[in-house]
């Protein structure tokens, strides 16, 4: 494992809800190194979607300090966060999001498309990854036409697409059935295997033992224990 | 991302919403085509009008009496023949008589003129010959008759040589008129055209109440109506108001600026459809705007910058209103030539107005397009990707 690839600290994040203040993120500070596999555990409403929006340039911290391969995200702009986050993230997300209306091979496209290669070199890089995912042959089929896993495949061969250095995936087996979600988990592990820093959002204990590294999140407040959970982190 | 394809991609969502694309398009075929049918017909008929008055002649001048305090005489015109410029002078005296030819009768203009009518007018016989100042020495009892009295008098005989009725008296036919045409309601060809004797006997009024003048040569006509306007005015001392001299160009001036003022009247009414057809769009890129929320989510989550959003929301409206406009032009060419050959119109195509409603209604898709394009740029990622 190589030199950090994000460097947080004291990072907050709040929300107003009428005379309320939620701390979404209260005082957040991690390091994670190139090359990790970390899961992010926690209950439902603890901020780990908000950490991940966060590490995924979709939010800029309100205080504290983001470093992503040595620069300050909190000093971009829109169109500079919009480039990071095409070239060095990859999202994944619970319910896959992909373009309803466009075919998987096209799903995998779009971020080349936003990264301006030319068609050419689109299709061949989207086809490659979907071969990787093991659904060249469903290259034409609309998301509609694939079941729960299939899609969650193709969303992982777009979230590749570019060869983004981090992998971020948010419950990425909420929605799929237990054979499924260890499918997935094995293609993350393999990609991990090739050198992919992975963060894996979720709430399951069983699910989050598969990482290398655990870390939990309880109120926006991050707690750390050398791979192995603290407290009484079973009532998850 | 390239202009060609995010015009790709638009074309692709215009497509998968095919009816809804169709409706929204509605609006700029109806509006673009509205434009061109009614332009093309207003066009057309100030077409129709400027032939007619170009076919006068331009070098014609018109002296109109009005009442009775004024008396055109012979000496007078005679006075007015002498001027420089003037070639040809033609005192005229016009009614509507009775003719009739064994049982058939019809009502038809009578003109009492001298033999300069036919070149001062341009009025030529096809068969025959045209009154000669002879006839009017003599009082002559002799017509000229226009192509629709003829075939309605005489039908396929020939009617010179023959005789006929008008008022009662009988008159000889010397001759047939070339056929003019109707213009602005009025046939030319239904006419009897006698010698000035006699027609001021028939219409039972000596007073000649209009003279035409023919002018030497077409561009030194504005000097020749002031040497007829100052003649008039030593002739007549303080009559100016029971006159008038007209030239052709100012009935031409007159007739055009009719028309404009038509045509930009029909055109703006037409382009309030444009105009609705636009804020049509407006609206339905504003509901595509908020159903595709997620998807603007998902595409800002993989890099899409506001740019991009933007471009694609407006090429989108730009496209639905270009493709909506060449539609418009084709369907408004097609109804135009269906109704000029049906109503027997004359419909004037131009391409200028084709090409300025086409561009107008590409600019009616950018001006209405960017209000919703820029709300889709402006999302929050976060927030569009949470929606439902
Ligand atoms: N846009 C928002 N406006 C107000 N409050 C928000 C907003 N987004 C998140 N929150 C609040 O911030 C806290 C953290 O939310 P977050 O979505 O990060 O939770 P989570 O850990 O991802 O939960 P889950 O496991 O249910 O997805 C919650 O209390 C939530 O109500
Ligand atoms: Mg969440």
């Amino acid at each position: 494992m190589g030199e950090p690839i994000i460097e947080i600290s004291h990072l907050m994040k709040t929300y107003k809800l009428g005379g309320e203040t939620v701390h979404a993120l209260n005082n957040v500070s991690i390091e994670i190194k190139k090359g990790e596999f970390l899961a992010i555990i926690g209950p439902s409403g603890s901020g780990k979607s908000t950490l991940m929006n966060m590490i995924g340039c979709l939010d800029r911290p309100q205080s504290g300090k983001y470093l992503l391969d040595g620069k300050d995200i909190g000093k971009m702009n829109d169109n500079q966060l919009a480039m990071i986050r095409n070239q060095k993230i990859g999202f994944i997300f619970q319910n896959f999001n992909l373009l309803t209306k466009l075919t998987a091979l096209e799903n995998v496209e779009l971020p080349l498309l936003y990264a301006g290669l030319p068609a050419k070199q689109r299709r061949e890089k989207a086809l490659e990854g979907l071969t990787k995912v093991g659904l060249i042959e469903r290259a034409g089929h609309l998301p509609t036409q694939l079941s729960g896993g299939q899609q969650q495949r193709v969303a992982i061969a777009r979230a590749l697409a570019g060869n983004p250095a981090i992998l971020l995936a948010d419950e990425p087996t909420g929605a799929l059935d237990s054979k499924t979600s260890i499918e997935i988990l094995e293609v993350m592990k393999e990609l991990n295997e090739l050198g992919h820093t992975i963060i894996l959002i979720t709430h399951d204990l069983a699910i989050a033992k598969q990482a290398r590294r655990m870390v939990s999140i309880q109120d926006g407040e991050l707690l750390e224990n050398g791979g192995e959970p603290i407290g009484n982190i079973a009532i998850y | 991302m390239g202009i060609l394809q995010s015009i790709k991609m638009a074309l692709r969502s215009i497509k998968s919403n095919k009816l809804r694309s169709a409706l929204t398009m509605l609006g700029m075929i109806i509006g673009v085509s509205s434009v061109i049918i009614l332009v093309s017909i207003a066009q057309g008929s100030a077409q129709n009008v400027t032939s007619r008055i170009n076919q006068l002649g331009t070098n014609l001048l018109t002296i109109n009496t009005f009442g009775n305090d004024l008396a055109l005489t012979e000496d007078k015109i005679n006075e007015l023949s002498k001027l420089n410029g003037v070639k040809a002078v033609s005192p005229v005296v016009s009614g509507r008589v009775n003719v009739k030819k064994e049982k058939t009768t019809s009502q038809v203009t009578l003109t009492g003129t001298n033999a300069a009518y036919s070149s001062v007018k341009d009025t030529k016989v096809s068969n025959g010959r045209f009154i000669t100042d002879l006839d009017i020495e003599y009082r002559q009892k002799i017509a000229v008759i226009g192509a629709d009295t003829a075939s309605t008098l005489f039908g396929t005989t020939n009617p010179v040589g023959q005789y006929l009725q008008i008022e009662g008296t009988s008159f000889k036919i010397v001759g047939v008129l070339v056929s003019k045409g109707s213009s602005m309601g009025q046939s030319g060809d239904n006419v009897v055209i006698v010698p000035l004797s006699t027609g001021q006997r028939l219409v039972k009024n000596t007073t000649i109440n209009q003279v035409y003048l023919q002018g030497k040569s077409e561009d030194q006509m504005d000097l020749v109506m002031n040497e007829v306007e100052m003649k008039m005015a030593s002739l007549y001392p303080n009559k100016s108001d029971s006159y008038s001299v007209t030239n052709q160009q100012d009935l031409m001036d007159t007739m055009s600026s009719v028309t404009n003022t038509m045509t930009m009247m029909l055109g703006g009414i037409a382009s309030i459809s444009l105009l609705v057809g636009g804020i049509g769009i407006m609206n339905i890129m504003l509901v595509s705007v908020s159903e595709r929320t997620k998807e603007i989510g998902i595409r800002k989550a993989i890099g899409a910058k506001r740019r991009d959003v933007l471009l694609q929301f407006l090429i989108e409206a730009v496209v639905l209103s270009g493709v909506g406009g060449l539609i418009g032009i084709l369907t408004g060419v097609g109804i135009g030539k269906a109704l000029s050959s049906l109503l027997s119109l004359t419909v004037s195509f131009t391409s200028s107005v084709m090409v300025m409603s086409f561009l107008f209604s590409l600019a009616v898709g950018v001006i209405f397009g960017v209000f919703p394009a820029n709300k889709a740029s402006k999302l929050n990622p976060i927030q569009a990707l949470r929606y439902e």
